[in-house]
């Protein structure tokens, strides 16, 4: 182990981190903008709603994200439209491309998320919604949606993390992340160890404070269903009060 | 096959390496499952350190960056080897399969080692002490009993894994193997038709899914056969 090495590229690795910390934010927030919507496409009984949602999530879950990212960045310039098109000034940059495919793909995985949880929320308190007069757009915004939220948060933070790991690919597209960086610098050196272990390392920091903090908003959001606090001595005399 | 220009055969090829490399992967992957499962129920606390490590390590470093730590460190390990052997040696590469094979086997056994050691537990307490009272003690027990109960409950997350290992084999081709992924890159850089070929291999690959996906439907209602239902 060379640490002159590790201690050498670090201020190049965090170069790479704050790419790849930039590229899962602006992946997750747009990606579950986009996912909201989808989901709820796909839990319409209209099969003509429904199946065009279906055959997109059934698309991004089961193909490589590395094959996406080669479809968009690569597929795309084939075709004349593309590039004589107003977008095609950002298509053609590396890190649009696949920060494009990312959010698609993120977007499948929440949507499929939201969409099971969204089943998953009791029947009678969408009826007691409706009961109480709610509008079905209400009945999503009040009920259906926070509640599938909170249901899905822990296969969501599974997702996090797995998104995280899915912007190492945008190396493959000459993206300088924190992969890309690593690959680089391993290119020159030649000592893969010091610098893949650095930036797995760094990796694994960017996944334990991401687990925590999804801890952390799933506690905040299930203090409803903790026992309250209640001191034993006070119950005890509600007790002899009664 | 006129789309494919002739690469038709070539994408067969290469579709069926990736799904030898992914079987090898699971075939060694279910062992580091097991073994990782086994560390961390183990009663020792240096055995359960080791599976914990194991598997967090695993699930959060990037599937990519496992691929290439093994295939360059590989390579870095096994030259030092050769030039103390021969000190003239030149690189002494690893061969990319095998990197491949390896990776992606240590990365389908850390996420198996969780769903394994679950599926343990998930045992219910009775059946155990059931076998026990009928001798089916240690070693015997394990093997006739604990074993093949734990495939019940542990079916349906390894099913996901296995899904996932698929399409985590077109990593390998970063470092050069000729599989799917690699073989339809190939195609596009002579024919100049990515989107086509890049399309064929995601189809492709959807297949796979689909067959698994379905396999694994038929394998969860087998394996539940012995169930009562209400």
């Amino acid at each position: 182990m060379n640490f002159t090495l590790m201690i050498d590229s670090m201020p190049a690795l965090l170069r790479g981190t704050v790419v790849t910390i930039q590229l899962l934010a602006v992946t997750l927030t747009l990606g579950m903008a986009l996912a909201v919507p989808l989901a709820i496409l796909r839990v319409q009984r209209a099969p003509l709603l429904s199946w065009p949602v279906r055959a997109y999530i059934y698309f991004f879950r089961g193909t490589p994200l590395l094959v996406q990212i080669f479809l968009f960045y690569y597929g795309l310039a084939q075709f004349d439209a593309v590039r004589e098109s107003l977008f095609w000034p950002y298509l053609r940059q590396p890190y649009v491309c696949a920060l494009l495919t990312f959010v698609l793909h993120t977007a499948a995985y929440t949507a499929n998320i939201l969409r099971g949880a969204m089943e998953a929320v009791p029947a009678g308190e969408v009826e007691a919604a409706r009961a109480c007069g709610m509008r079905p757009a209400q009945v999503y915004r009040l009920i259906l949606l926070p509640r599938a939220f909170r249901l899905g948060l822990p296969a969501y933070s599974n997702e996090v993390i797995g998104m995280l790991k899915g912007t190492s690919l945008a190396s493959t597209v000459t993206v300088m992340e924190l992969t890309g960086v690593a690959n680089t610098i391993v290119a020159q050196s030649f000592s893969p160890y010091e610098i893949f272990v650095a930036a797995a390392l760094i990796y694994l920091a960017i996944t334990f404070v991401l687990t925590r903090a999804l801890a952390l908003v799933e506690h905040h959001w299930s203090r409803h269903m903790r026992p309250v606090d209640v001191p034993a001595a006070k119950v005890g005399q509600e007790e002899a009060h009664a | 096959m006129d789309i494919l220009q002739g690469w038709g055969e070539a994408i067969a090829r290469g579709a069926a390496v990736t799904v030898a490399v992914a079987l090898m992967a699971l075939a060694l992957g279910l062992v580091w499952g097991v073994l990782g499962a086994l560390a961390r129920l183990s009663s020792s606390r240096i055995l359960r350190r080791l599976g914990t490590i194991y598997t967090t390590v695993i699930r959060g470093t990037p599937e990519l960056l496992i691929i290439l730590i093994v295939y360059f460190g590989g390579t870095v390990a096994l030259t030092a080897l050769a030039r103390k052997i021969v000190p003239d040696a030149g690189y002494v590469e690893v061969p990319s399969i095998a990197a491949g094979v390896f990776a992606l086997s240590l990365i389908f056994g850390g996420y198996a080692a969780e769903t394994i050691r679950g599926a343990f537990q998930a045992i219910p307490r009775g059946q155990i002490e059931a076998a026990e009272a009928f001798g089916l003690t240690g070693w015997v027990g394990f093997v006739h009993i604990r074993f093949p109960l734990m495939w019940r409950y542990a079916l349906p997350a390894l099913g996901n894994n296995w899904i996932s290992l698929v399409k985590d084999t077109s990593l390998i081709s970063v470092v050069g193997l000729e599989e799917l992924m690699r073989v339809s890159a190939m195609a596009t850089s002579v024919t100049r038709e990515p989107f086509i070929f890049y399309l064929v291999a995601a189809l492709v690959y959807l297949a796979l899914t689909f067959v698994n996906t379905t396999l694994l439907g038929w394998m969860e209602a087998r394996s539940q056969r012995g169930e009562r239902r209400g």
